[in-house]
């Protein structure tokens, strides 16, 4: 039996979010949130995984760590196809970088899932975009991993990789258990993630099991604190600032467009490296 | 007798000369070595590679430490992540600092977990703070802004940068620099992950990020078929086109063409912007345009606040307005 654990994260729908000034991290608490979708594709490769071997040959555990709201992705990965949904889940972890992260997901995966063989991650969320928390959860296991899968292949005990990276196309392979980060920005449609079916969710829901562990369930020592443990803080969030011109042009769009090569025309010529009527007159050389 | 600071580079040099994120790297290790009275090093892994040694050197390289041996040849993340590992136990650089490329971005994140530290993804600038300290300066979260990231208590400060994000140097053939060979370890470990097959296979020409006049379109062009008009303005304007994320993530054009922090970098003489919101994460990808124009219903988006010109219009009118005058005012 081979005991998949598929790493999925809460992303927020929206792109603008209200951040905590003191803390300089995000209120996560306050956004609509989605399945990250490169967590999807790592979601569904398991799922193919999964259909690939036979009946009861392969189990799928998501788990994910994040506010308590992030157990809604869980539902849905429940009804996508997911067996076991794990949310882990506590003030003390909020704040924490890659790294610490990496270490609470770690300690959840080598406590209460030793049989743990293929470990999936999306290679990069949509949000924070770091592509740090695969690597780094592979170190703090100990087992070797692969990055931006595009193709994944079970061969005997091993995991068989096809990835792009750095335009070299590589075939790779190793021994379970091993972690392998699923290509965010692949354009077959192999790991395309599956639609939720049609009451899918509701009936997750319904079944309501997922498991939610806090610091202390999950057996993080009483003092611990992700914030205060990671060691990168963040000083200071602004906006970065302009230094144009800005000249704001409104009004019928003919207008505008002429003002633009009127004006500007120039600038624009030059970098085509091409001749351009400044001025819309006949006769103008 | 004071402890030589350094800062270091890690060389990643596959793909040279297309690919020169260390020669970038190299450049803005210089600067703030100055200011921190360090050394700049390279550290270099691979199989008879004297050429890239050199070549760092002449891009700014004080010392340079070499692994060089057949076992190198192909680039392995547990492999060269161990000797990274090992190599800053033994010479405890301040700094060390990454290429965000792929491999980057996996060497990256196994070497700062195994030493503990902290790592910043992806920084758009590094600086130097009172302190001595290095600020990372890296896009943060969704919205248009950018956190200023330090690494207080744990050694090396580690970040990785995009390529593109500072200027080579020039070459200076003049430049001198330690060369200091360190021998592969006896011990080290077999690899764990077994590497079947790697092929140069580049995924296509890369011309948006050196064009001169790059469009890029948000999802207020409208719908994919909107979106195509884009590349008859592109053939009117010898240009080429790129997208924000929504756009790549709705499908309506391939993610070749994403233009931001996780995809291209551009550089363009003129930027045309249409329908573009500008999140950091893209906004983060063109700070060197030199001319922007932008297109917006919203004159209170980010990307009309870049804009040298800022058109309050629907961006898909005035593409269309754009290539009716074009198409006048071009002399053949």
């Amino acid at each position: 039996m081979l005991h998949i654990i598929v790493c999925i994260k809460q992303v927020p729908m929206v792109s603008e979010l209200p951040w905590d000034a003191k803390t300089g991290t995000l209120k996560r608490e306050t956004a609509q949130g989605m399945m990250d979708p490169s967590a999807r594709r790592a979601l569904e490769a398991a799922l193919q995984i999964k259909a690939g071997m036979g009946k009861n040959q392969a189990s799928i555990t998501a788990v994910s760590m994040g506010p308590p709201m992030a157990e809604e992705i869980l539902y849905e990965a429940k009804a996508l196809g997911a067996d076991q949904g794990v949310l882990l889940t506590d003030p003390r972890m909020a704040g924490a970088d890659t790294c610490m992260t990496a270490f609470i997901l770690g300690k959840f995966i080598t406590d209460h899932c030793p049989d743990a063989g293929l470990i999936l991650c999306g290679a990069m969320s949509s949000d924070s975009e770091t592509a740090q928390v695969g690597p780094q959860l592979a170190e703090e296991l100990d087992i070797p991993a692969i990055g931006y899968a595009r193709r994944l292949e079970l061969v005997h005990d091993c995991i068989r990789v096809e990835r792009h990276v750095d335009d070299f196309m590589e075939l790779m392979e190793m021994d379970l258990p091993g972690l392998v980060t699923i290509d965010h920005a692949d354009e077959s449609d192999l790991y395309t993630p599956r639609y939720v079916p049609l009451g899918g969710v509701e009936a997750a829901f319904n079944a309501g099991d997922i498991r939610i562990m806090d610091g202390t369930a999950l057996g993080l020592n009483k003092d611990f604190n992700a914030l205060t443990s990671s060691p990168t803080k963040i000083i200071d969030v602004y906006s970065p600032v302009t230094r144009k011109e800005n000249r704001v042009l409104t009004g019928a769009v003919k207008k505008m467009v002429d003002t633009l090569f009127d004006d500007y025309g120039k600038i624009i010529s030059s970098a085509m490296g091409k001749d351009l009527k400044t001025h819309d007159h006949e006769g103008d050389v | 007798m004071s402890v030589e600071k350094q800062i270091w580079v890690w060389a990643d040099y596959r793909n040279y000369f297309q690919s020169r994120v260390t020669l970038q790297i190299l450049a803005r290790a210089s600067v703030l070595a100055e200011k921190t009275n360090a050394t700049v090093c390279a550290v270099v892994f691979g199989d008879q590679v004297d050429a890239y040694v050199k070549e760092y050197i002449a891009h700014g390289a004080q010392k340079v430490y070499v692994t060089d041996d057949p076992f190198l040849k192909t680039y392995n993340v547990a492999s060269y992540a161990f000797l990274l590992t090992a190599l800053v136990r033994r010479f405890a650089p301040e700094t060390l600092l990454i290429g965000a490329t792929r491999f980057g971005q996996e060497i990256a994140p196994r070497v700062a977990k195994q030493l503990e530290t902290g790592l910043t993804a992806d920084c758009i600038d590094l600086d130097i703070d009172e302190n001595g300290q290095l600020v990372q300066k890296a896009p943060s979260f969704g919205g248009n802004l950018v956190a200023k990231i330090i690494t207080p208590d744990t050694r090396p400060q580690m970040a990785t940068i995009r390529p593109g994000t500072f200027q080579e140097l020039p070459h200076d053939d003049e430049a001198k620099g330690e060369v200091i060979p360190v021998p592969l370890p006896d011990t080290m470990p077999s690899p764990r992950v077994r590497c079947l097959k790697s092929e140069l296979h580049p995924a296509r020409a890369r011309k948006i990020e050196t064009a001169d006049i790059v469009i890029t379109g948000g999802r207020g062009m409208g719908s994919k078929g909107k979106f195509r008009k884009l590349f008859d303005l592109a053939d009117l304007l010898h240009a080429e086109v790129g997208a924000t994320r929504p756009v790549v993530y709705a499908d309506w054009v391939s993610s070749e063409a994403l233009v931001g922090q996780a995809g291209k970098h551009i550089r363009p003489k003129v930027l045309f912007s249409f329908g573009v919101s500008g999140a950091i994460q893209h906004t983060a990808a063109l700070a060197d345009a030199r001319f922007i124009v932008a297109v917006n219903k919203n004159p209170n988006a980010t990307m009309m606040k870049l804009a040298d010109v800022a058109m309050v219009a629907d961006a898909n009118q005035v593409c269309s307005g754009i290539i009716r005058a074009l198409k006048q005012r071009i002399r053949d």
